[in-house]
């Protein structure tokens, strides 16, 4: 007996998760700028101010470092906090509360307390918001011990990686990418989790792995798309979480391809890319038969006008053009 | 707004040996860091020694404590034991957080002490998350959060305020005005220097409170928490105190002169109370020497323990960094329904 798929937005599943977890557990409420009356910015909190009331849905003023240092505080305290960042971009405001209180906590009490805190925010370009509004953070996020970084790519992680977050007794940040709200898929109803722990294979194949997440993976697959017609079996692993990074399931796709092409929407320098790259020369170099190669944003601020901004991000085009610099077909 | 206090012998003894405690434990300190015994930043409270103990006298074991990177006075005060705090300065296994915080972040669960935040203004906001917990969790309790008056020119601070107010929460804001944020008068730092003043913005009641003075200091902070207890929403003191000693084991003081820090020491809070005593009969010379050798007695037993502690074993570098359990709340009940 099978339950048939249900369609609906990464948007829409992002806000079926929050009001999961809102009904699970009392100690649960969202906190941030706008989620209440306005409905968030991206709009995934729209109608939980009236199901939930405005203690649990609570707006705040523009206090970033503030009202994260409060989510730390209240998770320290016995609540579930998840506080929403309208945009990483933002996140910024409240860097000192990530790094020097939500993610040392634990280690620096010598484990006297856990900080069981969530803090969602959207990030990337795409929609011609400008340097300011555009953003991919989440690599740079991953460089600290203490948090995990969560990437949801695909309408389901979108609709169950909040629960696997809030079960987590660490500081989770998840990363919702701006393009991929009005995303539609089906989602197949007899997953009921997911973890916080390992990659995917989205598509299998075997002359080369493309290793991305977020929405990077769209674009991944409509390039495997593209190769497949002129013969080139392109492996999509969508790596879902960027700390801890399952690089078992990444060394594996490469073991079976010889041939790695990562794709990020971050700035190649000291990116996420630059750590993947790094520790397949040092765990799998031998499994290489071609150098790995990364499709990343070009290192400069996002643009607004529509063809700067598209140059300056990755795009289907690009990564095809460069597994054919890595992949000659058969 | 001097709450009357009840000054029996017991209690003016408890002051005077709480402050007392914690002069003597840090000139210990001093003495083990020339040694090279401790290493890292030394932060002193000398002289401010009447603000932590008054606090603390009208705290519960229910509230919570958050203080600074000079927060050996607040832990001492808390009933953070003296060994487990000599020990994490020692960087041992045996001390508050396992030698890994060492003097500047003193944490201690069971006391609800988030000692040491070493970022100033980084535990304001903390304070706030807390008390809106508290606010759900545990109505009636009250979160303490030290800072010193350098933090007043963060953001921190003024994000911090305002959701207090705002949500009208259980928070005492203490705010340590010792003049000087490592070399820079407040003056220099301030446009409107009467910092209480600043509260008036957030519509927060505040208080200044002369803080060389114990009783006064004691009187004041219990007139805060009880506003705060009895659901009038968050208090901002401002105690003026003075660090007599440098900024931290690093300082050369060039910033003031030696006449000015002599003129305050002549107000030294401890001295102060114990002449007090003495001309009104409060302490018997008998007595002053019983309280001088217990806290002698306890000064070596800490740091005899803290020197016969181990070194928490290499193999456990990375334990922590992630948890697999909400540890504050392992055994406790199940969330209510």
């Amino acid at each position: 007996m099978s339950t048939p798929p249900v369609r609906l937005t990464y948007r829409e599943a992002c806000r079926l998760a929050l009001r999961d977890a809102l009904h699970a557990d009392p100690r649960c409420f969202v906190i941030g700028e706008d989620v209440g009356k306005y409905g968030g910015c991206y709009g995934v909190t729209k109608g939980l101010l009236e199901a939930f009331g405005p203690e649990r849905i609570r707006d705040t003023p523009l206090a970033e470092n503030g009202f994260v240092g409060a989510g730390v505080g209240a998770a320290l305290a016995g609540l579930r906090p998840i506080v929403e960042i309208m945009t990483c971009n933002f996140s910024l405001l409240s860097l000192d509360q990530i790094m020097n209180n939500a993610a040392t906590l634990s280690h620096m009490s010598g484990g006297q307390w856990s900080v069981p805190l969530v803090i969602r925010m959207a990030t990337g370009g795409g929609r011609q918001l400008a340097a300011q509004h555009s953003h991919s953070l989440e690599g740079w996020y991953a460089h600290i011990p203490g948090l995990k970084v969560a990437v949801p790519g695909t309408v389901e992680d979108a609709r169950h990686m909040l629960a696997a977050a809030l079960a987590d007794p660490n500081p989770v940040l998840i990363f919702e990418h701006v393009v991929l709200y009005n995303a539609e898929d089906d989602l197949d109803t007899t997953v009921t989790g997911v973890d916080l722990s390992h990659a995917r294979v989205m598509r299998p194949g075997t002359d080369v792995s493309l290793v991305t997440y977020g929405n990077s993976l769209p674009k991944c697959l409509a390039a495997a798309a593209r190769l497949a017609a002129k013969g080139i079996e392109a492996e999509v692993i969508d790596l879902r979480v960027l700390r801890p990074l399952d690089m078992v399931t990444v060394i594996a796709s490469v073991s079976r391809t010889h041939r790695c092409v990562i794709v990020d929407e971050g700035w190649k320098s000291g990116s996420i890319s630059a750590e993947i790259a790094a520790r397949l020369a040092e765990d799998a170099l031998y499994e290489l038969d071609a150098p790995v190669r990364r499709v990343c944003a070009r290192e400069v601020p996002v643009p607004y006008a529509a063809h700067m901004e598209e140059a300056a991000l990755p795009q289907v085009h690009d990564i095809v053009a460069t597994v054919h610099a890595v992949v000659k077909p058969g | 707004m001097t709450d009357k206090i009840h000054l029996d012998r017991a209690h003016l003894h408890q002051v005077y040996r709480q402050m007392l405690r914690i002069r003597r434990f840090e000139a210990k300190c001093v003495e083990l860091y020339q040694s090279q015994k401790i290493r890292g930043f030394l932060h002193l409270y000398d002289g401010e020694e009447a603000v932590a103990v008054g606090v603390m006298a009208a705290l519960e074991e229910r509230d919570t404590v958050l203080a600074t990177y000079r927060e050996h006075g607040q832990a001492l005060a808390r009933g953070v034991p003296m060994g487990a705090l000599m020990a994490e300065m020692l960087g041992k296994l045996e001390g508050s957080c396992r030698g890994r915080g060492g003097s500047m972040h003193i944490f201690d669960r069971e006391r609800r002490f988030f000692g040491g935040n070493a970022i100033v203004g980084g535990g304001l906001p903390l304070a706030v998350g807390m008390a809106l917990a508290d606010q759900q969790l545990r109505p009636g309790a009250v979160t303490a959060c030290f800072f010193g008056e350098g933090a007043v020119a963060e953001g921190a601070f003024h994000e911090s305020m305002n959701l207090a107010a705002l949500w009208q929460l259980p928070v005492l804001f203490v705010c340590e005005n010792n003049r000087y944020a490592m070399g820079v008068p407040l003056e220099d730092a301030e446009s409107q220097p009467d910092v209480y003043r600043k509260a008036e913005a957030y519509r927060m009641a505040s208080a200044p409170v002369d803080a060389m003075d114990p009783i006064e200091m004691e009187a004041a902070a219990r007139h805060a928490v009880a506003h705060i207890r009895s659901g009038h929403g968050p208090y901002f003191l401002e105690c003026r105190t003075y660090r007599f000693r440098a900024h931290s084991m690093f300082d050369t003081q060039a910033y003031r002169s030696r006449e000015e820090v002599d003129a305050w020491r002549q107000r030294d809070p401890i001295e102060r109370l114990r002449v007090w005593m003495v001309d009104n009969h409060r302490l018997s010379p008998g007595e002053s020497a019983a309280i001088d050798a217990s806290i002698r007695t306890e000064i070596d037993a800490a740091v005899a323990f803290g020197e016969v502690g181990t070194l928490e074993p290499l193999d456990e570098l990375e334990r922590f960094v992630l948890m697999d359990s909400v540890v504050q709340e392992r055994g406790a009940l199940e969330p209510p329904a």
